[in-house]
């Protein structure tokens, strides 16, 4: 009925919306590297819902905007606006759109968390402590241990993750990875990443566990395989001297 | 600022409020009580371990932790909350509709215990904006030390304990009580109800406030509980008495929040005026009535959390010591059980304020009514089944992960339904830019964002990334900060002109809005990125990577404080000298403003008739309901000359506790009154006589009155009621004695009047005590042997035919020598049983009567009773006329006559 008026201003307004929004997304770096196989299923999704909210805030902000600008009574206007008290039709557009959307983002979900959590028979198992506020990376098979994780370029990794009981929860997170996991006193929790990235990278204590939390940070380093053994070899070395 | 009772308003119960005794007396007598109740908790936790040779005598935390609780309740009864409970417990004779304590006259009774929910609406804002300048401070201290990488002034454990005491503030005793004070003043008004339906309930949750909040002050100052609002254990059990302080503090918090919870709850299910069917009401009362189910099922969950955590502190139990066998995850299960839905508790009052607002400022009815009110339940209802998206990364169970995604995400269709029916009323809407309206777009606006960030959050693999980073502190302070204070700023300066009776100031409210937004924008937005770029929350120092970013949100944080001063100021300007409010400033349709501002004692003189729906903007001739009052606001005018209220009642027609009823509500001058005796099993003549008591009572009154006996039960006088009633006022005796209260009468007799009806419930002694005054000759019959003897019932039943009486029928025993002898007793005993039947019959027969039995002689007394009954006249049976004359000079100037007792009943 009204629809010729508020076509054009509408959608020049949500043109402007859309463009900012989109120069505020792509204009900056929002991701820390990405630094493992799992990482680009997480940052994937990620913009993909990125991009439908950014539909979505358009859609919001370009109506707000012009409803305040086109239907602002002028001074003096006393009168009421049109009774229209509802709509059916558009009730159910943007109950079922919704849903719609958000059932694929559900699946997707889905599959990248099943996806990220496979686990392969070669993978390297690090038992793992933390305590306030330090980490401790366990290296069985060479009987050492180190406050910096090290790990093969390519090769899964999976920390078995402890607590003491006398201890706090704390939480491993490598934000390069997008890998996090609590660390709970009286239960054993796994986290599984693949580093893809040669590089050393921050391990950052996320659960709040006293006061040096904002201290208790560590290292992971990540070493081609030859680097990695030879590492093995003169720690093991080392430890026998 | 006070509210007052318009002069021809009388209070029902007349207490006037100089009885009370000043302010001062009650804060004195709150002083000591709070400290006797330290005392007492300190000797008690002393006593007991000693007496269990616990080692060693002191040990802080369980000291603290009792003493908190005894010196809170101590408290709260110096302060006044219990007093009448206490009197009624003891057994003291209260009266049930003790108005003593209600209403505010000057500023000072805000300071004392206060039943009026419009007093303690105010009360609770006052306390909560206090509280949230307290932890807006501690905001202030934590971003100042965030404003450069590196330590500035505090410490971890320092800064730790801003962030727990920020936090834990902002939530319990700003967010959460800021929505039920606004509700509190608002919402009975807007269902048409006189107060709330346990208004000293109400008192009580207002004053439970204080305490919890000096609590939690105390603890943060003296040495800081420091594991987060969330006081996850193990970390909340290496805290010391502030953390013991925090567990109090939060059960305090959390009761105060049940009992408002239940009192919203039960007002709103019976309180509504008539004709407001659940279709009717406003959207705030929809998203109050779920909100306080939430409060209701939620609230246990969160004391529940907090007490285990302290007898892990205190007691040495071992609920989540994994070391012996407890569970880590476990608390965290049981406190996001409340807690999750607690974020709803903290929005879903303030889309009942939005709806409100963008309705009125846009004048357009509330697009898809139906749909934001089923949204608001829907989202209550989800909002129990996602709480474990806190916990995606805690180690709980894996496979709870999915299944818990899909109900978080899902909830953003509801609340999506949500905002778009707002822009749906905005949409070719008449739109005013006032501030309230400024606050709620501001909302909308911010909220969106806040919301979208929330589908991030719930989606796993993302948030694995994003747990525990600034992105979860952006977010929440997008729906909190943008969601929940936005809101009750947008509700503040709505209600403000109904609250206090003057306008806030537009121009002082319209930088309010334009700093506090800019300032909330910088501080807030900036963290999205930092969270993304791993960033973690809860950091008293960060990477040198963060520093511009974090600058930024001490910048708008300051910018935040800017506004708020301006807003207090605005307030405190406002309230003190603004300009005079008009009864309805917005042109609203809800009958909050169909009152006077501020409105009167009781709200509403008569109750008001809703017909339609609170948001009918633009529909001609529609309007949402009839109010006495008048017509320039929307309201009835009452000149259409007097409607009838129909009054059922049989044998309890003529009993002071319904003739005052009836009187009270006769001074609103708007009603003739129709008396309606179904006499049932009754003599028709004695329901007549007892009609004819009540007719000249009320008359005498100046009451316009009428009656008339009709055959057969309630439900026959409720048929045969006039058409236009307005009201049905029933009397029946307590459930026990009566035989209208079986089956359920009430609700049925409810059902078939289809107006409201009021229920008095009348003793049966109360029913059969003889009337006083003008209109009811009141006879003191001296009768002995008579007494027991149908002649001297039927005598009387003579005289009532001629004139309203009422009787005491006394039996002189005119004993000589020793009045303890057997045989004194044995006549006392036949006197009595005369007395009885005597009194019976009469009351068959429709006069009210009482008996005495007296041991004298019958000027004895007669000089005895005339100063208890203050007679009319005194009446001799025959038998005693021999004493007519001692009776005469006993009885000084009243009357004494003869009465033939053989005659009449011959």
């Amino acid at each position: 009925m009204t629809r010729s008026r508020h076509t054009l201003p509408l959608a020049l307004i949500g043109i402007c919306v859309f463009g900012a929004t989109a120069a505020v997304l792509l204009g900056i770096e929002w991701f820390p590297e990405r630094a493992s196989r799992e990482a680009t299923g997480i940052d994937n999704l990620f913009w993909f819902l990125t991009w439908s909210c950014a539909v979505i805030f358009t859609i919001v902000t370009t109506a707000l905007v012009y409803s305040i600008w086109r239907f602002r009574a002028q001074p003096g206007d006393d009168s009421d606006g049109a009774p229209i008290h509802g709509h059916t039709g558009l009730e159910i557009v943007w109950t079922v759109i919704p849903v719609l959307l958000l059932i694929v983002v559900m699946v997707w979900a889905w599959i990248v968390l099943e996806d990220t959590e496979k686990t392969t028979a070669d993978r390297l198992v690090v038992p793992t402590v933390a305590q306030q506020f330090a980490w401790t990376f366990q290296y069985p098979e060479i009987g050492a241990q180190s406050g910096d994780l090290r790990v093969p370029l390519g090769r899964q990794v999976e920390l078995e993750l402890r607590a003491p009981d006398t201890d706090v929860i704390h939480s491993f997170f490598v934000p390069e990875f997008r890998v996090k996991k609590d660390v709970v006193p009286g239960i054993v929790t796994r986290v599984w990443f693949t580093p893809t990235k040669v590089g050393t990278y921050p391990v950052v204590c996320t659960e709040l566990c006293g006061v040096g939390h904002n201290a208790m940070r560590s290292r992971v380093v990540v070493m081609p395989q030859a680097e990695y053994d030879q590492w093995l070899r003169t720690t093991r070395a080392k430890l026998a001297a | 600022m006070a509210t007052y009772a318009p002069a021809h308003h009388s209070l029902p119960h007349g207490h006037g409020h100089h009885e009370l005794p000043p302010v001062s007396h009650w804060w004195k007598r709150a002083g000591w009580w709070t400290a006797s109740g330290i005392i007492f908790g300190l000797v008690i936790v002393a006593f007991f371990r000693a007496v269990f040779e616990q080692t060693p005598l002191w040990e802080a935390k369980t000291y603290v932790g009792i003493a908190a609780i005894t010196g809170t309740i101590g408290f709260l009864i110096g302060i006044g909350c219990f007093d009448w409970w206490a009197g009624w417990m003891i057994g003291r004779k209260v009266d049930y509709h003790d108005h003593s304590l209600h209403g505010a006259r000057t500023w000072r009774d805000y300071l004392r215990v206060n039943t009026d929910h419009k007093v303690i609406g105010v009360q609770y804002l006052v306390v909560v904006f206090t509280f949230l300048c307290v932890a807006g401070a501690f905001a202030e201290l934590l971003r100042t030390e965030l404003a450069r990488p590196g330590q500035q002034f505090a410490d971890g454990e320092t800064f730790n304990g801003f962030t727990s005491a920020h936090a834990i503030i902002m939530i319990l005793l700003f967010v959460i009580p800021a929505f039920a004070g606004l509700a509190n003043f608002v919402l009975p008004l807007m269902i048409g109800a006189k107060d709330m339906a346990f208004p000293r309930l109400n008192a009580l949750s207002v004053w439970m406030l204080p305490p919890a909040g000096i609590l939690f002050l105390i603890g943060a100052l003296i040495e800081p509980f420091s594991s987060g609002w969330t006081a996850y254990p193990p970390l909340a059990l290496q805290g010391g008495i502030g953390q013991t302080l925090f567990q109090v503090g939060v059960q305090v918090a959390g009761a105060s929040s049940i009992m408002t919870a239940v009192n919203f709850l039960v007002t709103i299910a019976t309180m509504r005026a008539p004709g407001m069917t659940v279709w009717r009401m406003p959207l705030l009362v929809w998203a109050n009535a779920t909100t306080s189910a939430l409060v209701v099922f939620g609230t246990p969950f969160i004391a529940g959390s907090q007490f285990m955590t302290m007898f892990d502190a205190v007691m040495g139990t071992h609920f989540f010591d994994s070391a012996n066998g407890g569970d880590v995850v476990m608390y965290q299960h049981v406190f996001w059980f409340y807690s999750h839905p607690a974020v709803y508790i903290m929005v879903l009052p303030g889309f009942g304020i939005i709806s409100e607002i963008i309705s009125t400022f846009s004048r357009k009815p509330i697009f898809g009514y139906r749909a934001i009110a089923f949204s608001t339940i829907a989202i209550a209802i989800l909002g129990f089944s996602v709480w474990a998206h806190h916990m995606y990364v805690a180690g709980m169970a894996p496979w709870l992960r999915v299944p818990m995604m899909i109900t978080t995400v899902v909830i953003a269709v509801p609340t999506g339904v949500k905002v778009f029916s707002w822009l749906g009323t905005l949409w070719r809407g008449k739109i005013r830019l006032k501030t309230p309206m400024l606050f709620a777009l501001g909302f909308l606006f911010t909220f969106v964002l806040g919301g979208l960030t929330g589908v991030y959050l719930g989606t796993v693999p993302v948030d694995i990334h994003l747990s525990d980073t600034y992105f979860v502190v952006a977010h929440l302070h997008y729906v909190l900060f943008g969601g929940a204070a936005f809101t009750i700023f947008a509700g503040v300066y709505y209600w403000f002109p109904k609250m206090t009776g003057r306008m806030y100031n537009e121009t002082l409210g319209k930088w309010h809005f334009w700093i506090t937004f800019v300032g909330m924008q910088l501080t807030f937005m900036p963290q999205h990125w930092a969270g993304m770029q791993g960033m973690p929350r809860r950091v008293a120092d960060y990477d040198p990577r963060f520093a511009d970013v974090n600058l930024a949100s001490t910048i708008g944080s300051f910018l935040i404080v800017i506004g708020t001063v301006v807003f207090f100021y605005n307030m405190i300007t406002s309230w003190r000298s603004g300009e005079r409010a008009p009864w309805n400033p917005w042109r609203a349709k809800t009958l909050e403003w169909l009152v006077s501002s501020p409105p009167s004692i009781f709200n509403f003189d008569t109750a008001p008739q809703v017909v339609g729906s609170p948001y009918n903007y633009g529909v001609p001739g529609a309007r949402h309901a009839i109010v006495f009052a008048p017509e320039e606001i929307g309201g009835e005018s009452t000149e259409q000359g007097d409607r009838p209220i129909v009054v059922v009642a049989n044998e309890t027609v003529a009993s002071t506790a319904l003739l005052d009823e009836v009187r009270e509500r006769a001074q609103e001058r708007l009603w003739r009154f129709e008396l309606i005796v179904p006499r049932g099993a009754t003599e028709r003549s004695a329901a007549e006589r007892r009609l004819a008591t009540a007719l000249a009572v009320l008359r005498e009154a100046g009451v316009v009155a009428d009656g008339r006996v009709v055959d057969g039960g309630p439900l026959d006088a409720i048929a045969a009621r006039p058409e236009d009633t307005h009201e049905v006022i029933l009397a029946t005796y307590r459930p026990g004695e009566s035989q209208w209260m079986r089956h359920d009468m009430v609700d049925r007799l409810r059902k078939a009047a289809d107006v409201p009806l009021t229920h008095v419930v009348v003793t049966r002694s109360e029913a059969r005590e003889p009337l006083g005054g003008p209109a009811v000759t009141h006879l003191l019959v001296l009768a002995c042997d008579a007494a027991g003897t149908p002649g001297l019932t039927d005598a009387l039943v003579a005289r009532a035919d001629r004139e309203p009486i009422s009787v005491t029928v006394a039996c002189p025993l005119g004993l000589a020598g020793a009045t303890w002898s057997e045989e004194a007793g044995a006549r006392r005993a036949a006197a009595v049983a005369r007395v009885r039947a005597a009194v019976d019959r009469l009351h068959d027969a429709g006069i009210a009567a009482q008996g005495e039995v007296i041991d004298g002689d019958a000027a004895a007394a007669v000089a005895t009773l005339i100063p208890v009954h203050a007679p009319a006249e005194v009446v001799l049976a025959e038998e005693l006329a021999g004493s007519r004359g001692a009776a005469q000079a006993a009885a000084g100037e009243v009357a004494v006559t003869t009465l033939s007792t053989t005659t009449a009943g011959a």
